[in-house]
């Protein structure tokens, strides 16, 4: 019974992604239904933010959705679908912008990030080497610490 | 060692600004991808007449192009002030959108008619090449026949003058 519960719960909670899209397709291919699913993924609702067309259920993304399908099945290639409707929506219906003079700053921040961090640590290890002792300061420390114990037990 | 002391206070009020900079934006601005292109070519029934119309016939002076349906509530809204635009000289030009035609026939003779001509794309097809992604929306079109401004929403007569008179020469 247990089990049965925890099974029905999965069904649930997997079946959630599923829950945004009303009408559904026949494919002639597995294949084409697999790049339909990450195509509808990848396509940003034009009305609503933040919404892929696979979750959106807004009059235009139904329409998104129809047009993918049909461009699907005509034989048409994943970019020249998504060229097609950036042609008409802009460079806003992608979730993966391209790189152009607008996104170029979002493309390179990952590495801009990266390499300000790696000079940030650069400085810090260069830091500590220069404070470290030389071992000639090393052996007087030594010294002086040796007199002092030596001192303290007389 | 001044500077070193103040670099937290400067990168955060620089960061400050960027973000006090952000919340100004409109992020549901979304200008339109044919601004600055031509109209896209369509063959469509004429709202209430026999013939038809394609981009080409519309060229010749600048005319607003209104996105509207009888299902759209912000296009009941609008329509007073298209009215008087339309009374005041401004060529506007219809496009009924994935509607019904006899129930905008019925609209326009209920409500007055702003439009010099009305087409009717029943499936979207214009209104897909054209960008267009709900109702109502309003472009501009200049003499050439080139989409030069998209507004989003009512047209009121703050939108006109602020944003679409300028492309008439400030008025009609």
């Amino acid at each position: 019974m247990k089990l049965f519960r925890w099974l029905l719960l999965s069904v649930v909670l997997c079946s959630a992604a599923a829950w945004g899209v009303i009408e559904t397709y026949e494919f002639s291919s597995p294949a084409l239904e697999a790049r339909y699913k990450a195509l509808s993924q990848e396509l940003r609702c034009p009305k609503c933010q933040n919404q892929n067309i696979a979750d959106s259920n807004a009059p235009i993304s139904r329409d998104l959705r129809a047009i993918v399908h049909e461009k699907l099945e005509t034989g048409a290639t994943d970019s020249e679908i998504i060229d097609f409707l950036v042609d008409r929506y802009g460079e806003f219906v992608r979730y993966r912008p391209g790189l152009d003079r607008n996104t170029l700053w979002l493309w390179s921040a990952p590495l801009i990030l990266l390499l300000m961090a790696m000079t940030v640590v650069l400085l810090q290890i260069r830091r500590d080497r220069a404070s470290a002792m030389s071992p000639v300061q090393e052996a007087r420390a030594e010294a002086l610490r040796q007199k002092f114990q030596d001192e303290g037990s007389q | 060692m001044l500077l070193k002391r103040f670099l937290p206070l400067v990168a955060f009020a620089a960061l400050v600004l960027l973000l006090v900079r952000g919340l100004a934006l409109d992020p549901t601005a979304l200008p339109s991808a044919r601004v600055g292109q031509p109209l896209p070519e369509f063959d469509l029934q004429v709202l209430g007449g026999e013939y038809r119309r394609s981009a080409s016939q519309w060229h010749g002076k600048p005319a607003l192009l209104n996105v509207w349906a009888t299902w759209c509530f912000s296009c009941r809204v609008e329509h007073p002030y298209l009215l008087d635009l339309a009374e005041s000289g401004v060529t506007i030009y219809g496009l009924n959108y994935k509607d019904d035609p006899a129930k905008a026939l019925t609209w326009l003779e209920e409500l007055g008619n702003p439009y010099a001509e009305t087409v009717v794309d029943i499936d979207g097809d214009f209104g897909f090449d054209l960008g267009v992604y709900g109702a109502p929306e309003t472009y501009v079109i200049d003499a050439a026949g080139t989409v030069q401004y998209r507004h989003v929403g009512v047209v009121d007569e703050r939108v006109w003058t602020e944003q679409l008179a300028p492309f008439f020469g400030g008025g009609p």
